[in-house]
């Protein structure tokens, strides 16, 4: 199965090996209640005013190696909670990654260097080809999107709701 | 059976649970032999196993959850959670480790759950420590904790793998953490992301199974998705003291293909720092030596055995006890262990000389429980990560080093190698 998708939103910049505690601290997560008010904590250790300028639909771009560190999936769902679609990275933990498809927030691999912080930018994915669309459409970037593999586990909203559907893992491998 | 092609212990372990061949890079879905849950992912993954709506777990024998992360809880809302755990899990029969039992991976290891040629999953990064015992030890999140909760099943990529030779002895007071530091250094932090690492060699040979855990529990930190030993004497020798006697392990095909090989001689291995707020940001520990130090914690599924108390213990004694103003944190990894250093009287003799005695759980690891330091504090570690704020203080400064030269720096008050202690 391939995906056919347009994302478009503003560039959050962020640089290489950001791992998982500097997405939503550990001590966030034995103090709050929901995803709603880790949200407000977002990126705090990067800056704390981070948080507060996120935006529904921005979408993260960072550098190498992004969502190091531990396996918690808030890293993942507080984003979310915040209306993070996606994020755009040159490598991703591959515990990030998994916790990415399963749970409906798009992981797209490209060569991020040349984004500017705040710039426009689209993600477009049609039959077995992703690219990034900055700026007024002059530049484009070749990326790597969802596995054709892990597309009908993406499609769903992730692995939760996909097993919720189609009762067990018949549909993919 | 020797393939024609040649795979890697990964590639085999993972092979025999999908019921066919499979080669690095193809996607999988394979059946999963024990699961983990801990206090940091489970109650997510309970919530999530009802949204999926299957009636029954796959198999409740092969599933355990741990109070670990908050032990004892930190406040109602966390003693809230471990009573869903218990609640959850008594009504199935899962297995419940307590809070006092000690860290999830241990228990798991203590309890005779992880065995050669399992694939044993778990909703946390450290997961990976069971490659020590052969096993393909993998972290995953909490969706797929609830996914193979309910299937039995959980996807993956088979990675490629990263063959790593250690060859040569360890010379002490150089230890298994000054391995995988120096082994980090050289990966960096993204050097085995999405790879297995398989370890081999004369050096590997002579390390304890001990050893082999503190070297792949922290290969996570250089992303690596499994860190496989092979089975040998002292391999059988700690399973026959859990009391398991049967044991299938797995071994590389002679012609197995890896993406790379590294060589680390162990002989040159001496005692390493990794400085704050990276753990692949590594050293020898004389670029920092002298840096006083606030606090000094002895703990965590990398550092918390009693062999590794034992040995910051044992050069606090040669020096003559803990430098005024360093607090000492000691938090042994399992009740079992702390019940070792009770028996043979280290624990009596780290309490008369002052240090601090925290219940078996991750502690101060992840600042989540145990003695968090104050902003600003330097803090040495036997632990896994030292990212900014990682022990619950905002601007705290972690290294990372072995049990030896964080007993160094217990008795000194400063950062030293703890040669200059033995010597």
């Amino acid at each position: 199965m391939s995906l056919r998708l347009s994302l478009k939103g503003r560039a959050r910049v962020f640089g290489d090996d950001i791992n998982t505690d500097y997405i939503i601290s550990s001590r966030r997560k034995r103090d709050a209640r929901d995803e709603k008010e880790m949200a407000r904590f977002l990126f705090e250790d990067i800056d704390p005013a981070i948080a507060a300028s996120l935006k529904a639909d921005d979408i993260v771009v960072a550098g190498k190696n992004f969502g190091c560190g531990s396996a918690m999936e808030v890293a993942v769902t507080v984003p979310r909670a915040a209306g993070i679609r996606a994020v755009v990275a040159k490598s991703f933990a591959r515990t990030f990654y998994r916790n990415a498809i399963n749970n409906g927030l798009l992981p797209v691999i490209a060569d991020t260097s040349g984004i500017r912080e705040g710039e426009r930018i689209e993600i477009a994915m049609t039959e077995g080809s992703t690219v990034l669309v900055l700026g007024n459409g002059a530049r484009r970037i070749t990326a790597q999107g969802v596995p054709a593999e892990l597309a009908s586990i993406f499609v769903e909203g992730g692995l939760v709701p996909y097993l919720a559907k189609y009762r067990g893992f018949a549909a993919i491998g | 059976m020797e393939s024609p092609k040649g795979r890697t212990i990964a590639e085999k372990i993972l092979g025999a649970h999908a019921d066919r061949e499979l080669e690095a890079g193809e996607f999988a879905i394979v059946s999963v032999d024990q699961l983990l849950g801990t206090d940091g992912s489970a109650p997510m993954a309970i919530d999530l196993f009802a949204s999926i709506g299957f009636e029954a777990v796959f198999d409740a024998s092969r599933i355990a959850f741990s109070c670990d992360h908050y032990a004892p809880a930190s406040s109602a809302r966390i003693a809230a959670l471990h009573e869903k755990m218990r609640s959850f899990a008594e009504a199935r029969g899962i297995t419940l480790f307590r809070v006092g039992e000690g860290i999830g991976h241990q228990r798991m290891i203590e309890d005779g759950r992880v065995r050669p040629g399992m694939i044993v999953a778990g909703a946390d990064s450290h997961c990976v420590t069971y490659g020590a015992l052969n096993a393909f030890g993998i972290g995953i999140g909490a969706s797929d904790l609830a996914a193979a909760m309910a299937t039995g099943k959980l996807w993956l990529k088979v990675p490629h793998t990263l063959r790593i030779i250690l060859q040569g002895r360890l010379r002490p007071p150089a230890q298994a953490k000054d391995i995988i530091l120096e082994l980090l250094r050289r990966l960096r932090a993204d050097g085995a992301d999405y790879l297995a690492l398989e370890f081999s060699g004369d050096g590997a040979a002579s390390l304890s199974v001990e050893e082999r855990i503190v070297i792949a529990n922290m290969a996570t930190e250089a992303g690596a998705k499994a860190a496989l030993f092979a089975v040998d004497q002292a391999t059988r020798t700690f399973l026959r003291n859990l009391g398991i006697s049967d044991c299938a392990p797995v071994a590389p095909d002679a012609q197995a293909r890896y993406i790379e090989s590294l060589t680390i001689d162990l002989a040159e291995i001496t005692a390493r720092l990794a400085l704050p707020h990276q753990v692949d940001s590594v050293v020898p520990l004389g670029e920092a030596a002298g840096r006083p130090v606030d606090m000094v914690f002895i703990g965590t599924c990398t550092g918390g055995r009693a062999s590794d108390i034992r040995a910051a213990l044992a050069v606090i004694r040669e020096a003559g006890g803990i430098a005024p103003g360093v607090e000492l944190v000691i938090t042994p990894a399992s009740r079992a262990e702390l019940e070792l250093l009770i028996k043979d009287g280290s624990l009596a003799e780290l309490t008369a000389l002052g240090a601090v005695l925290t219940t078996p759980g991750c502690g101060a690891c992840c600042g989540t429980s145990g003695a968090i330091p104050r902003d600003g504090a330097t803090v040495i570690s036997t632990g896994n990560r030292n990212f900014k704020g990682r022990m619950g203080a905002p601007t705290a400064e972690i290294f990372l080093a072995s049990p030896a030269a964080c007993g160094a720096a217990a008795a000194t008050g400063r950062i030293t190698n703890p040669k200059v202690i033995a010597s």
